[in-house]
């Protein structure tokens, strides 16, 4: 069959423009609720639990894992399964521990809660600085995996869906706040979710409807392969508890993600949000292996190597397959919004870090008045929506795939450690949580670049000096050690006294904002 | 009563160890869940092939297992939650007025 990947495609095209004007409406009545700070970072606190599950599915539902992970198992069997796994554990963390408690503390981002009973100045700085590294790694790699994704897709010029990326996400994050970035994430998350369910459906009934059929086929096809059992993606046991790791831990500081908290009006929301959110990625995760195992049986391992060679192509050729030119036309607008609102997400976490972290609250001791604060929160939009369209640009054709492991190993390591502290430990203090921040986030960064990832894969050396993948097993419990260390040698009887003043707000939620 | 004699009394310490023991117990259960699977796939890739069905194989059935066990444990939370730590702090918040 020819394939019409990556030619300009008539009903992508429309699809796309639909999505884009159902939600630019969206942002033009979000535009009238969006005039206070708490309405543009925080959707004045008037989000439902099941809308902030579906806007968290979407913030977390990349094009990326879509597209990356059915290919890996229409390449590579099982190994593709297992990799899913990990997407999905880190959800429960996040409700045993943080959710919360967070909710409670915070007020627009998570470096509120780490600062609310330490001395502002520093730790702010501290954890925006270990926000927006998070964020900017996560960005890079968003914005250079799409671009190559909507080029492969649309036939469409790099530059120029980096551009048309940076637009569109701007005027949502711009005039609509959060209010409309949360919207943007539930159209694409009922999108993606409805997208990959029509595509399983279809699939299936090749098989009669019958998983059982669909393994004996890929056993069949590829009787050497050994399809359905492990191979070589878990080959050292300590290797997998780091990326183990750093995939659970890692969700609980993302800036992107803890920010959704303060959208909800109480920890029952909160805690609701985490039930649904996990149901939505529980079933992605369920199905798309399901999406590349019919992959490789129905187009077959060779055809989807020749459209791209890391199999990214497998779940778009299946549907132009199975629906025809209209179906893949869809799957390709739904991951083009998909990128879309990801990038939105991140945009406002990182001006949220910015503006409220940095300006408002270091320089300015929050003294700032409302139109100063929206201002302040607008311009950082701006800057950060062209800075992430030029690293997008300047880091065409790169090998990225590291950053993504890199924002999660900050994310476990500088981020997680203090924030988790400063809720739970009553000796946690402003100089722990500094240097936890610093050191989790040196280490994490120092150990990617030494190992195989980087140093051989990029840089080209012979052998990686840090054998590992993921350096989360180190850094995160040195982060944790540090932080102890350093908090008993410089105790701080204020913070303690705050801690417990806050212990009500904490635990019943009286006086959260 | 002052705000810190309330927090200092034993029913609200007994609020905030009941929330924590049992995060800890459902997060040490997810540890085993999670850690249990990637040690057979890593390790004993036999336990894994072993044919529980039609060309289904104990692995597949696993990992299904991990994701909605996953899923399983954070509605339990809310059940719980809902059920027993919100009853406790509505009988707290009581006691403050």
């Amino acid at each position: 069959m020819q394939s019409t990947l990556g030619q300009p495609n008539g009903t992508a095209i429309l699809f796309f423009v639909l999505v884009v004007i159902l939600t630019l409406i969206i942002t033009y009545f979000a535009a009238k609720k969006t005039k206070t700070t708490s309405e543009f970072y925080a959707a004045g606190r008037s989000v439902t639990g099941f809308q902030n599950g579906l806007a968290l599915a979407g913030d977390y539902m990349s094009a990326a894992s879509f597209l990356g992970i059915s290919g890996m198992v229409a390449l590579s069997g099982y190994d593709g399964a297992i990799y899913a796994v990990g997407w999905l554990v880190g959800w429960p963390a996040l409700m045993f521990l943080i959710a919360e408690p967070l909710r409670n503390l915070g007020k627009y981002t998570f470096a509120d809660v780490v600062a609310s009973r330490l001395k502002s100045g520093p730790i702010r700085i501290a954890s925006a600085v270990g926000g927006l590294l998070v964020v900017l790694c996560y960005t890079i790699a968003q914005m250079v995996g799409s671009g190559k994704l909507i080029q492969l897709m649309f036939g469409m010029p790099y530059e120029m869906a980096e551009i048309i990326v940076g637009v569109v996400m701007l005027l949502y994050v711009l005039f609509g706040g959060m209010l409309a970035t949360t919207w943007v994430q539930i159209i694409k998350a009922v999108l993606l979710v409805f997208g990959v369910t029509v595509l399983t459906v279809l699939a299936l009934a090749k098989f009669d409807f019958s998983i059982s059929n669909l393994y004996t086929e890929v056993v069949t096809m590829y009787p050497a392969d050994n399809m359905l059992n492990p191979g070589g993606l878990v080959k050292s046991p300590l290797d997998t508890l780091s990326l183990g790791l750093a995939l659970m831990f890692g969700l609980l500081g993302l800036p992107h993600i803890l920010m959704r908290f303060f959208t909800v009006p109480d920890a029952k929301e909160a805690r609701k949000s985490v039930a649904y959110a996990t149901t939505f990625i529980g079933y992605f995760y369920l199905v798309i292996p399901i999406v590349g195992f019919a992959a490789a049986v129905l187009i077959g391992k060779e055809p989807i190597k020749a459209i791209d060679a890391g199999g990214n192509m497998a779940a778009p050729a299946l549907a132009e397959l199975l629906g025809g030119t209209p179906f893949l036309g869809f799957i390709a607008a739904v991951a083009f919004a998909t990128i879309l609102a990801v990038v939105a997400g991140l945009t406002l976490a990182a001006s949220s870090a910015m503006s409220h972290d940095i300006y408002v609250s270091v320089f300015k001791k929050g003294h700032a008045t409302e139109e100063e604060q929206v201002k302040v929160a607008r311009m950082s939009v701006v800057i950060f929506g062209i800075v992430a369209v030029a690293l997008g640009i300047l880091f065409k054709g790169q090998n990225v795939a590291f950053l993504v492991g890199l924002a999660f190993a900050i994310a476990a390591s500088a981020n997680f450690p203090a924030l988790f502290l400063s809720i739970i430990w009553k000796k946690m203090t402003t100089q722990g949580a500094v240097w936890s921040i610093l050191s989790g986030g040196l280490c994490a960064t120092v150990l990617i670049i030494l190992s195989p990832t980087v140093w051989v894969n990029i840089l080209g050396n012979e052998t990686a000096i840090f054998p590992m993948k993921n350096p989360a097993v180190f850094s995160m419990p040195l982060a944790f050690i540090v932080a102890i260390l350093v908090s008993l040698m410089s105790p701080e009887p204020e913070a303690q006294e705050k801690f417990e003043d806050d212990k009500i707000r904490t635990y019943l939620g009286i006086g959260a904002e | 009563m002052t705000a810190r004699d309330f927090t200092n009394s034993e029913k609200f310490k007994d609020l905030v160890r009941t929330r924590w023991t049992f995060s800890f117990i459902m997060l040490a259960i997810l540890f085993v869940i999670y850690y249990g699977y990637i040690y057979i796939v890593a390790e004993h890739k036999e336990i894994a092939a072993i044919m529980v069905g039609k060309n289904v194989t104990l692995g597949i059935v696993l990992c299904t297992a991990v994701i909605v066990g996953s899923w399983i444990l954070t509605l339990i939370y809310v059940v719980w939650a809902n059920n027993v730590y919100d009853k406790k702090v509505e009988s707290l918040k009581k006691d403050l007025q």
